[in-house]
């Protein structure tokens, strides 16, 4: 387990100020990078090294929190603690603010484009979660303002391939939504974690998700569609989730985020305690009571809190992280030789 | 000193406001706990033989974490946190080699509004004076606040503490709590 992760290089991606959050676009040749500073940087590969390749300044009149990627790679959004989320056109080399979204009441805590590219989600410290339907003209219009949660929204994922959209809050909770007559809705609350769930997590083929939160543990939720074998009752014609493994005792402080791996399955956790880690499910394992074990763990990863780690869409076991320190970092990850 | 609620916490009514200030309404104008127990202050810290070495490795302990915040101003009376006793030096654990300092805060009344304004003092405080690797957890001491949980949640919130403090009026009144008294 020794080697499994090691450090390819590191940046300081954005230097005197936090580094919240980093996004690969879909082909994993580019990676946007936020933070305290009111900056997005685009990195690129230039021979070996990771370069800065643009700096979007103007936009944000304070911390931008998260960033996402449109699926088709020209547009990138953001969300501020200014209460707006920014859609970013890319032209060429460079990058334009084509819209400006407002209407949430205070900070903006993360965005997600859903899989066709046709809809966008964005939360807030105001409890809401808005879906945004996206036209070819580059106008956006709110579709839905959900208000399920009872607290600050820190986080909003669509699945890989359906037009499902998962929230985690600091009211310990995770919501699922989908559309329904021209509106959205609420269909099922996750319960079970202690405290804040702060990241979420698709596998691959969107069957599962993994939800990381200030209690210290990692949950894997796995749907079960009416009428399963397996028994697990639903109402209507709704799936029901249920956690099938509480990942615990491996992280020391709050769990910042997750990132489920598409191409090799492996779960990456940023932790508090300044730490990155890499879980494997046990292949011969019962599916429906998974086993994960810890196949990397890197004491310092960096000199702070780690807020993200994210997996190269393409690049099996190519990893970023990054830091409160600022710092920027990239990993190799080698499954090691089990036994 | 009177706020307007809008400008110092930039949270709705629907929200609530994220850090009390004085002036916001639950202050009400008026002290909420206007006859406090002041309790004396301590001595200075002895200086030893060890310390005055300069060649001698010097961990940072409990009383040197204490020092850096009893002289943090209440926000509704003209007395340190110490002498109205919400911090001790026994409430001070100190880890010098996991780099991690935990604080623990002893409101003066059990629904006093001010207890995440002071909470949110002392952390700025210790953020602001120790080296970067340390981890800062400020807490309320067990039993003794009505909204203990709340308040605990709300200070070990990074991304929200991160929030409030970009907020210029907010941080003005955290940095009168942190002046030192003339």
């Amino acid at each position: 387990m020794k080697d499994s992760l090691t450090v390819l290089s590191r940046i300081p991606a954005h230097p005197d100020s936090r580094c919240w959050f980093l996004a690969w676009n879909r082909t994993g040749t580019l990676l946007a990078s936020c933070g305290g500073d009111r900056s997005i940087r685009i990195w690129g590969k230039e021979g070996e090294a990771w370069a800065c390749k643009s700096v979007l300044g103007e936009g944000h009149q304070r911390t931008i929190r998260k960033v996402a990627w449109s699926p088709c790679g020209n547009y990138l959004a953001s969300a501020s603690f200014d209460a707006t989320t920014c859609i970013w056109k890319k032209n060429q080399e460079d990058f334009e603010c084509v819209a400006t979204l407002e209407g949430h009441e205070n900070e903006v805590k993360s965005v997600a484009w859903a899989p066709s590219g046709n809809l966008l989600a964005t939360c807030s410290r105001d409890k809401s979660v808005w879906v945004w339907e996206v036209d070819e003209e580059d106008e956006y219009e709110c579709m839905s303002v959900l208000n399920s949660h009872t607290q600050d929204v820190k986080h909003v994922v669509w699945h890989p391939n359906q037009e499902l959209l998962a929230s985690a809050s600091y009211d310990d909770t995770v919501k699922l939504y989908r559309e329904e007559e021209d509106d959205w809705v609420c269909f099922s609350t996750l319960e079970g974690h202690e405290s804040t769930v702060w990241s979420l997590a698709f596998d691959q083929s969107g069957e599962r998700l993994a939800s990381c939160s200030d209690d210290k543990t990692v949950r894997i939720w796995r749907q079960y569609k009416p009428g399963n074998e397996q028994g697990v009752v639903c109402s209507g014609t709704d799936p029901t989730w249920k956690c099938i493994c509480t990942l615990s005792g491996s992280h020391t402080r709050t769990i910042y985020d997750v990132a489920w791996c598409h191409l090799t399955g492996a779960l990456a956790t940023a932790c508090g305690d300044d730490a990155i880690r890499v879980f494997e499910e046990d292949p011969h394992s019962d599916p429906h009571q998974p086993i994960f074990s810890l196949t990397a763990h890197v004491a310092r990863a960096h000199s702070q809190d780690v807020n993200c780690v994210a997996w190269n869409p393409k690049e099996p076991g190519l990893m970023a992280s990054c830091s409160d320190d600022g710092e920027m970092a990239f990993w190799k990850y080698q499954r090691p030789e089990v036994c | 000193m009177v706020f307007s609620l809008i400008l110092v916490c930039d949270s709705s009514a629907m929200v609530g406001p994220a850090f009390p200030v004085p002036g916001a309404p639950g202050a009400g104008g008026s002290l909420e706990n206007a006859n406090p127990l002041i309790y004396r202050r301590q001595g200075e810290r002895p200086i030893t033989a060890r310390e005055e070495d300069g060649d001698l490795p010097d961990a940072i302990d409990a009383r040197e974490i204490f020092d850096l915040i009893r002289s943090i101003n209440d926000p509704e009376h003209p007395l340190t946190l110490e002498e109205l006793n919400v911090v001790e030096q026994v409430r001070v654990k100190v880890n010098d080699t996991e780099s991690t300092v935990s604080v623990e805060f002893t409101p003066t009344i059990p629904h006093c509004s001010m207890a995440t304004l002071i909470g949110l003092s002392i952390k700025v405080k210790l953020i602001r004076s120790l080296p970067e690797r340390f981890k800062v957890d400020v807490h309320i001491t067990q039993g003794t606040h009505a909204s203990e949980h709340a308040v605990n949640k709300q200070l070990a919130d990074k991304e929200r503490v991160a929030a409030a403090l970009e907020n210029t009026h907010l941080l003005e009144v955290v940095n009168q709590c942190l002046s030192g008294r003339p």
